[in-house]
């Protein structure tokens, strides 16, 4: 049906070189009207880049770009704009103290008066109108994530934008969010609207599509119609093999003594609130507990209590029996404690070299009467790039690295000391398919040799297939703990919700 | 046409150029001020950067100049690079000199070889000394050390203004200087009939040291991580408060080095100016040579001849000394901007089709 429209947006010939990356390999890519198009791909595959030319804030280094048949010449966002695109971000960009209204209406407002209430009223009709729901009077910090995407789309509507693109919008989603969005994108795509929709989920984009563009390394592996295609053949398409996906096998074994207890856990958020309350956990050598729960339950605390960055003011952690609550990394390291952290292009030093970054841990190891052995620094690393199959050298610089690279570096770092316990946090986040699988099958790799293994995902597909026992964290809580057999998807999103099945 | 800006590092050759770049368009923005000031901006040029070169005499004087900023400079520098925003070197120089003077004053029939290290070493605990408070309200409180240390130059150097006036003016001439030291806690010359003084191989030997903590040690390592991303240092299991308060006092006692070496090496005696804000200066040269050993030895040395070049340009042409400090600081803007810069890409685009650099 949307194909006998005109193309709303043409890409033809697109590339775009940064340095000796070729990030755009002569993409052609065709936006009808009123059609949701899935730019699908891993990390990496050039879907962002390609939609930040769209949106002028990169210039293509080759190729043409034409809206509603048109040639035209995008060079900044507010070109973008004019021509009617809109991008809604991972990051929105929204002021947090100020109302919807005021976010919605910033920047189109004319002289020096502004009359608060009219505009109130013209960004409620815009809101009903355009059937994406919002409250103009509440403030950005009182809403959800869910509710912010909502504003950042209706900010773009507001400006009279007919093509939509949404980078990633279900990555910070609970699973009933994702549910509102596609009511809400479905609904523009029934007033003519068009939506580029940027994933590497191939669920969601099997379900809410009408065209699927795949990209890898690049390059257009092709265009098909959503209901022509499968996720199998897509996975395929994608990775250029087929994938098995990583999984646990279910085995029945003794329960071994808990390596890693909280008990009671308190600890306060950086504005001096509760963010984790009286959290008790326990995970047993050989065992992944999974705990999961949507972005700001407390998840990302409960990784930095445990890699002791934050405080806890009330509560025990108890590694081996061993008290760690007011340890610091050093020490936690020095009992077997092993962590990953949640955001690893933060937690490692991204002037220093990989050799460097290495060795930071471990520096007692690497120096004599405070001298850095230098060579044996270089040889260690050289040996874990082997090992961990990095695409780096022991002198890059850190930050060179590309995220799945990066997090093998940590991943190495940590798991060539051989900890009894791991605490993991996002550890796939941003990481295309085959990292995804290689970071996995390692984390199983250690479970099989006795590790205890807290692993902290938003990923509830990750956590379904890696966890011997599921946890779910909302508000700071622990809603329930369960073994993961017998675990639904349905039930443990209702969970993440605040709701506890009757 | 419009102007395209893209994040894209520069090439290392282009890096490199970067020093002479800098001078070159120094050079540039400064000629204005020289032209203002009545004189020929080549001429000014060749007294500021070659006419210091061009007999012995001048050259050591450059080595003199440039011995209190290779000082402060690698005091400063140390801090940054550790990620303690060190603005107190000025005061931390000003009681070095004081303590230096307290200890000379009562050398007299004491051997060189006892006078000169407690010198040494007096001036070095007394800049440390000094910066042990914003360092512990730093590590303990979390008050921006920027401020702290800033305004405790303001009460060293006060406080120094007040020993002047009061307990230590000199009873003969009545002057707000202290008496001098004693002669065996003077240093000794490094060549005779100049001014060249033993403080000159302390601060070698400070930026040798300098190179050798960041570049070679665990220390080094740490407190470059910390300095870089505290965070991550604080998850990789480095003591960051520990590493920032050791490297807030070593750098307060390099510092106060400076202030020592000043007294015995050059006045002997304590005076208000006995710092022209070399505290300061050394901010620049720390960022002018990138937090790195030699980078600050060039940077340093370079302002020495800056330094010495003001004054021979000053009587040579008639202008004002002051063209010196101009310079400094334009060299100082026009390198921050250009390491700025260096981080992207600009390039000039024609409509549409391929950009053109």
């Amino acid at each position: 049906m949307a194909s006998d429209l005109n193309p709303a947006v043409a890409m033809q010939g697109i590339t775009k070189r940064f340095g000796m990356v070729l990030a755009n390999d002569h993409v052609d890519f065709t936006l009808r009207q009123g059609e949701i198009h899935a730019l699908l791909g891993e990390n990496g595959a050039g879907k962002t880049t390609l939609m930040r030319i769209l949106y002028g804030l990169y210039q293509a280094d080759e190729g043409e770009i034409k809206v509603n048949d048109q040639p035209v010449t995008v060079a900044s966002p507010k070109d973008a704009i004019r021509l009617g695109i809109g991008m809604v971000s991972q990051h929105f960009a929204l002021a947090s103290p100020l109302t919807v209204t005021e976010n919605v209406i910033l920047g189109t407002t004319h002289g020096m008066r502004m009359n608060i209430e009219q505009a109130n009223r013209e960004v409620q009709a815009a809101s009903a109108r355009f059937g994406v729901l919002v409250e103009p009077r509440a403030a950005i910090r009182d809403l959800s994530v869910g509710q912010r995407q909502r504003v950042e789309i209706l900010k773009a509507l507001y400006r009279d934008a007919r093509v939509l693109v949404m980078d990633e919008p279900t990555a910070v989603l609970t699973p009933q969010e994702v549910g509102q969005l596609f009511i809400s994108l479905k609904g523009l795509k029934e007033k003519g609207f068009s939506v580029v929709f940027i994933s590497h989920k191939l669920n969601e984009v099997m379900a809410i599509t009408d065209h699927i563009t795949v990209l890898r390394l690049g390059k257009v592996v092709g265009t098909l119609p959503t209901q022509e295609t499968n996720p199998t053949e897509l996975a395929r398409m994608m990775v250029g093999r087929p994938t098995f996906g990583v999984t646990r096998k279910p085995e029945e074994k003794e329960q071994q003594p808990a390596a890693l207890v909280l008990d009671g856990v308190t600890a306060l958020n950086n504005k001096g609130l509760p963010a984790l309350r009286d959290i008790s956990l326990s995970v047993h050598a050989g065992e992944i507990l999974g705990l999961a729960g949507v972005s700001g339950n407390g998840q990302t605390e409960v990784a930095e209590v445990l890699a002791g960055t934050r405080p806890v003011t009330q509560g025990r952690m108890l590694v081996f029996d061993r008290d760690v609550t007011h340890s610091d990394a050093k020490a936690r390291m020095a009992v077997g404690l092993g962590r990953i952290p949640e955001d690893s292009r933060a937690n490692v030093i991204g002037q220093m070299t990989v050799a460097q970054n290495i060795a930071i841990e471990q520096l007692d190891r690497f120096s004599r009467r405070g001298y850095l052995d230098r060579q044996a620094i270089r040889r260690y690393a050289q040996t874990l790039i082997e090992e961990y199959q990095i695409k780096a050298s022991p002198d890059d610089r850190m930050h060179t690295l590309s995220g799945g690279n990066l997090q093998k570096v940590v991943l190495a770092r940590v798991l060539a000391q051989s900890p009894k316990v791991l605490v993991v946090a996002q550890p796939t986040r941003g990481l295309d398919v085959s990292a995804t699988e290689y970071v996995r099958s390692k984390l199983l790799e250690q479970r099989a040799e006795g590790a205890a293994i807290l692993l902290i995902s938003e990923d509830l597909d990750e956590i379904m297939h890696l966890s011997d026992t599921i946890a779910v964290l909302y508000e700071g809580r622990i809603m329930a703990i369960r073994p993961a057999d017998g675990a639904t998807p349905e039930e443990l999103g209702l969970l993440m919700a605040g709701v506890r099945p009757a | 046409m419009r102007l395209q800006i893209e994040r894209l590092p520069a090439p290392l050759w282009l890096r490199t150029m970067i020093p002479i770049a800098s001078v070159l368009v120094t050079f540039l923005l400064t000629s204005g001020f020289v032209i203002a000031a009545g004189a020929n901006p080549l001429q000014a040029a060749y007294y500021f950067l070659l006419d210091p070169l061009s007999n012995p005499v001048r050259l050591i004087e450059v080595l003199v100049k440039a011995t209190p900023l290779l000082m402060t400079g690698a005091a400063v520098a140390f801090a940054f690079a550790g990620g303690y925003w060190n603005i107190g070197v000025e005061g931390q120089l000003y009681m070095g000199a004081t303590a230096a003077t307290a200890i000379g004053l009562q050398m007299d029939g004491v051997p060189a070889w006892i006078a000169l290290p407690l010198i040494v070493i007096g001036g070095f605990l007394a800049g440390m000394g000094w910066a042990v408070l914003p360092a512990f309200m730093k590590v303990r409180l979390k008050i921006d050390e920027v401020v702290t240390t800033l305004l405790l130059n303001y009460v060293a150097i006060f406080f120094v203004s007040a020993l002047l006036n009061g307990p230590w003016r000199n009873p003969i001439s009545q002057w707000p200087q202290s008496p001098e030291i004693a002669a065996s806690a003077i240093f000794p010359r490094l060549i005779p009939r100049s001014r060249l003084h033993m403080g000159f191989i302390l601060a070698i030997v400070i930026i040798i040291a300098l190179w050798f903590v960041l570049n070679r040690t665990a220390f080094g390592l740490k407190m470059r991580a910390v300095g870089l991303n505290m965070e991550a240092a604080r998850f990789s299991g480095i003591r960051v408060d520990r590493t920032v308060m050791i490297v807030a006092l070593i750098s307060g006692g390099i510092g106060g080095l400076a202030g020592a070496s000043e007294v015995a090496g050059i006045h002997f005696h304590l005076i208000d100016a006995i710092s022209p804000g070399y505290g300061y200066t050394g901010i620049i040269i720390a960022t002018l040579g990138a937090l790195n050993a030699i980078g600050v030895a060039a940077a340093a040395l370079f302002i020495g001849l800056v330094d010495t070049g003001s004054q021979t340009v000053s009587r040579a042409l008639g202008v004002p000394a002051y063209l010196g400090d101009v310079l400094q600081a334009t060299l100082l803007l026009v390198t921050l901007a250009m390491l700025l810069l260096q981080g992207y890409r600009i390039s000039i685009r024609r409509r549409s089709g391929a950009p053109q650099e």
